[in-house]
């Protein structure tokens, strides 16, 4: 999973129907530091995030899953909220 | 699959059910010469690995979740064990 935080919404009332009814979140890759890396990137929402939180997401079929048994047409989808970070860059 | 290194960890108390009660390890994946190769990932451990160690990345969903014994999950990276030594034939 990668860390990311929530930076908008996408609304499309004419879709495919086996999107129905998903949140289409604008996602920001973050690193540990917080920091913006990479392109934003539009992710499906599997725990109820709101706007600007910061959270981690999959990708891949792997993210079509949390939505199961119901088959969407997902490649990334939000799967976590993040509360805090430990980071501790002395080793690396 | 990949080198990396554990730079720290997650915690997340909101997340899909599968994740519950996995350690989600903060890794820097890693050139072989050590450098930094890309952005740290979130991965599921099942190794034990600990902040510091340097281990094996493995970044791709079905590997993954079968590590952690958690099928159809949303899972896509994990940690499979801690590396002792890397030799490099030149």
């Amino acid at each position: 999973m990668q860390l990311g935080r929530v930076v908008g919404r996408v609304w499309c009332t004419v879709k495919s129907p086996a999107l129905e009814a998903q949140r289409l979140l604008i996602v920001q890759p973050v690193t540990p530091e917080l920091e913006n890396t990479g392109r934003r990137l539009i992710c499906l929402d599997a725990v109820g995030t709101g706007t600007g939180e910061l959270i981690y997401w999959c990708r891949g079929k792997e993210s079509s899953f949390p939505f199961l048994p119901r088959e969407v047409p997902a490649d990334a989808t939000v799967v976590g909220i993040i509360d805090e970070v430990h980071v501790d860059r002395r080793l690396s | 699959m990949l080198i990396g290194r554990v730079v720290g960890d997650v915690v997340a108390t909101q997340k899909h059910a599968s994740h519950e009660g996995q350690k989600l390890l903060l890794v820097q994946p890693l050139e072989l010469d050590g450098s930094n190769r890309g952005v740290p990932v979130v991965a599921v451990d099942s190794a034990d690995a600990g902040v510091g160690d340097r281990v094996l990345l493995v970044m791709e969903g079905f590997s993954a979740m079968t590590s952690v014994g958690r099928p159809e999950s949303p899972i896509d990276f994990a940690v499979l064990g801690v590396i002792d030594q890397v030799e490099l034939f030149s």
